[in-house]
C-alpha cells in the first residue's frame, strides 16, 4: 500500500511476506506480458509444457523456429505475478534468437533483464527456462523424425 | 484506495484515537505506582476494563490484558494445558484455526500433549460429530474458533460450549474474526476463555484481551509481576487499553445496523461478479457468515495474481491469514474445505468495513472482473475460460 518503488531489491532480507514486492519493470511484464497466446500446430515446430510442484503453478510454451532461429514464440501461464513477469521476459528474451543463444539463457538471465525479483520468487524463473528447454527439445524431436537422422 | 482487507485490520477509530491521546502525552504515569500520578493510569484502565466486561457481559475480573490475538491464544491453549497437566493432555482443536492456535497446538505436540485436528465440511463448518468422538477422559481443552478468518464462516460454538460443559471439559473460543462483527455478547457464546482483539474491531493495534470465565483453572504464560489477575505481567498498555475500550462500545453499538449494510453490500459483491463470471465459486455461502466477508475462487487463475492486478489499481485485497501470505502453500483452510491444491490457489478473500461504500463495491466488480479476464486470457490451464 505504500511507495511500490520501495520494494525493488531482491536480497536475501526480503520480509517474508506479501506479494507485492515487485519492481516496476516485474509489474510492466505482468500486467502487459510479452507474447501471450498460442501457435497453431501449422506454425510451430516445438513445444514446452512444464509444472513447478512446489507453488503449483504451469507454463506452456510454443515456438516456431525458422532457419536456425526463434522466429515466433509465445507462451500461455498459469501462476502468481513472478511467473507471469518472467515467464513474459524470457520469451523476450528469447525472440529472434539462435537456438544455440536460447538454450543459454539461464534463470538468473532473466530475473537481471527484469532489474531482479524478491527471493522467494526467484524459483518461478526457472519455470520459463524449462520450458524453453522443453520446446527445443521438442524441436530437435520433430527435426529428428523429418530427417529420419536424430 | 479502496480497502477490502478488513479481516486483517482496520482503521483506528478517530473517536479511540482521540480517547487514548492523553495516555501517551501528558498522562503517562504507570499504572502500577503507588503515588498519584500512577493512579490516574490505573483508573483509567480500570475504567476501560469495566467497560470491555460490559461489552462482553461478564466482570472486570473475567478480562485480561494482553498484546494481540496471538498472545491471547497462547495464553489460553498453554495456560490450560500448564494448569490442567495433572488431569489429562489431550487437546481438540480444528483444522482450521488461525496460525496462533494452530502453531501453538503444534509446539504443545512437541511437549507430549496430544492434539486432535477436527475436519470441517465443504462449507468449512466444523464437524460436531468427530468433536463428541474425539472427546476422552483426557481431555482437558476445547479450542474451536467463532468466525473464520479466511471465510467469515461461523462455527456452532454455542453447541461446541455445551458439548464442552457437559464433559466436563473446558472451551476457548478465538472469536478475533466475530468480535464487534455480530451484534452479540461474548460471554453469551458459553466458552470459558475468549479470545478478541482491538485492531480488528477499529481500535489500535498491539492490544487484544482473553475473557477468562470465573473459576476456569488457568496458569500465566508469562511470568513477572501480578498484573492481569496474575496471568499475563507486564506494564499496561494504557493507551491500547482505553483506545480498545473506546472501539469495541463504539463499534458494538452501531454492530446490527452496520451489519445490515455490510451484508446488502457483500451480496451487491457476490451477486456482480457471479454474474459477470459465473464459473466463481463463493467458499462458504450456503454456511451462516460474518457479514463482511467474502471468500472467492476463479478457477484457472491465481490469486496472488489478482491481488497484484487489483493492487495496481489501488484496490487491496488478500488471499486469506496476512500471516501466510508469501507462502507458496495453499490455503489450509480452504484445502480443508476440499478444495483442490489449484482451486485454493485461485482464491481472494475480500473483508468489507465502515467505510465500505457501494461506488466502491461497483468499481472493485469492475476491476476484478477485468483481471480475471485478463489473466485466463495468460492461463495455460484449459478449460476455464467463459
Amino acid at each position: 500500500m505504500g511507495d511500490d518503488t520501495n520494494h525493488t531489491d531482491s536480497s536475501p532480507g526480503d520480509p517474508a511476506g506479501p506479494v507485492l514486492f515487485y519492481n516496476p519493470t516485474v509489474i510492466d511484464h505482468f500486467m502487459n506480458p510479452r507474447n501471450v497466446g498460442e501457435l497453431a500446430e501449422s506454425d510451430m515446430n516445438g513445444f514446452g509444457l512444464v509444472g513447478d510442484p512446489a507453488c503449483g503453478d504451469q507454463m506452456k510454451l510454443w515456438i516456431a523456429v525458422r532457419a536456425g532461429r526463434i522466429a515466433r514464440i509465445a507462451f500461455k501461464s498459469f501462476g502468481c505475478p513472478g511467473a507471469i513477469a518472467t515467464s513474459s521476459m524470457l520469451t523476450d528474451l528469447a525472440d529472434g534468437r539462435t537456438i544455440e543463444e536460447a538454450r543459454r539463457i539461464t534463470d538468473d538471465d532473466v530475473v537481471e533483464a527484469l532489474g531482479g525479483i524478491p527471493e522467494r520468487k526467484k524459483h518461478c524463473s526457472l519455470l520459463g527456462v524449462k520450458a524453453l528447454q522443453a520446446a527445443i527439445g521438442d524441436w530437435e524431436r520433430r527435426q529428428g523424425a523429418t530427417d529420419g537422422n536424430p | 484506495m479502496i480497502y477490502l482487507d478488513h479481516n486483517s485490520t482496520t482503521p483506528l477509530h478517530p473517536r479511540a484515537l482521540e480517547a487514548m491521546m492523553p495516555f501517551l502525552g501528558e498522562r503517562w504515569g504507570n499504572p502500577s505506582s503507588p503515588h498519584r500520578f500512577g493512579s490516574e493510569a490505573r483508573t483509567a484502565v480500570e475504567r476501560a476494563r469495566e467497560r470491555i466486561a460490559d461489552c462482553v457481559g461478564g466482570k472486570p475480573s473475567e478480562i485480561v490484558f494482553c498484546s494481540s490475538g496471538t498472545e491471547s491464544d497462547n495464553l489460553a491453549l498453554r495456560g490450560v494445558a500448564r494448569a490442567l497437566r495433572s488431569r489429562g493432555n489431550h487437546l481438540v482443536t480444528s483444522s482450521i484455526e488461525h496460525h496462533a492456535v494452530l502453531n501453538t497446538c503444534k509446539a504443545l505436540e512437541g511437549e507430549g500433549v496430544r492434539v486432535t485436528y477436527l475436519p470441517v465440511n465443504r462449507e468449512g463448518i466444523v464437524d460436531v460429530t468427530a468433536l463428541v468422538a474425539s472427546l476422552c477422559a483426557e481431555t482437558i481443552l476445547v479450542s474451536i474458533m467463532h468466525a473464520n478468518n479466511e471465510t467469515g464462516v461461523v462455527q456452532p460454538v454455542e453447541d461446541i460450549a455445551a458439548i464442552a460443559r457437559e464433559h466436563g471439559v473446558v472451551f476457548h473460543t478465538d472469536a478475533v474474526q466475530s468480535a464487534g462483527k455480530l451484534p452479540r455478547r461474548l460471554s453469551d457464546l458459553g466458552a470459558d476463555l475468549v479470545t478478541f482483539s482491538a485492531h480488528k474491531l477499529y481500535g489500535p493495534k498491539g492490544m487484544a484481551a482473553l475473557y477468562v470465565r470465573e473459576g476456569t483453572p488457568i496458569a500465566a504464560a508469562t511470568t513477572g509481576g501480578a498484573h492481569e489477575h496474575g496471568l499475563r505481567a507486564g506494564t499496561e498498555n494504557v493507551a491500547g487499553i482505553v483506545g480498545f475500550a473506546e472501539a469495541m462500545l463504539l463499534v458494538l453499538a452501531e454492530a446490527e445496523a452496520e451489519g445490515r449494510r455490510l451484508r446488502t453490500l457483500r451480496e451487491r459483491l457476490e451477486g456482480q461478479v457471479r454474474a459477470l463470471l459465473p464459473s466463481v465459486k463463493v467458499n462458504g455461502s450456503a454456511a451462516t457468515r460474518v457479514p463482511n466477508t467474502s471468500n472467492m475462487t476463479f478457477p484457472g487463475v491465481d490469486g496472488e495474481s489478482i491481488i497484484l492486478g487489483l493492487d495496481v489499481h489501488g484496490i487491496c485485497v488478500s488471499t486469506g491469514s496476512a500471516c501466510s501470505t508469501g507462502d507458496p502453500e495453499p490455503s489450509h483452510v480452504l484445502r480443508a474445505m476440499h478444495l483442490t491444491p489449484r482451486e485454493a490457489q485461485g482464491s481472494i478473500r475480500l473483508s468489507l468495513g465502515r467505510e465500505t461504500c457501494e461506488q466502491d463495491i461497483d468499481t472493485v466488480v469492475q476491476v476484478l472482473v477485468n483481471t480475471v479476464t485478463r489473466l485466463r486470457r495468460i492461463s495455460s490451464v484449459e478449460g476455464e475460460v467463459e
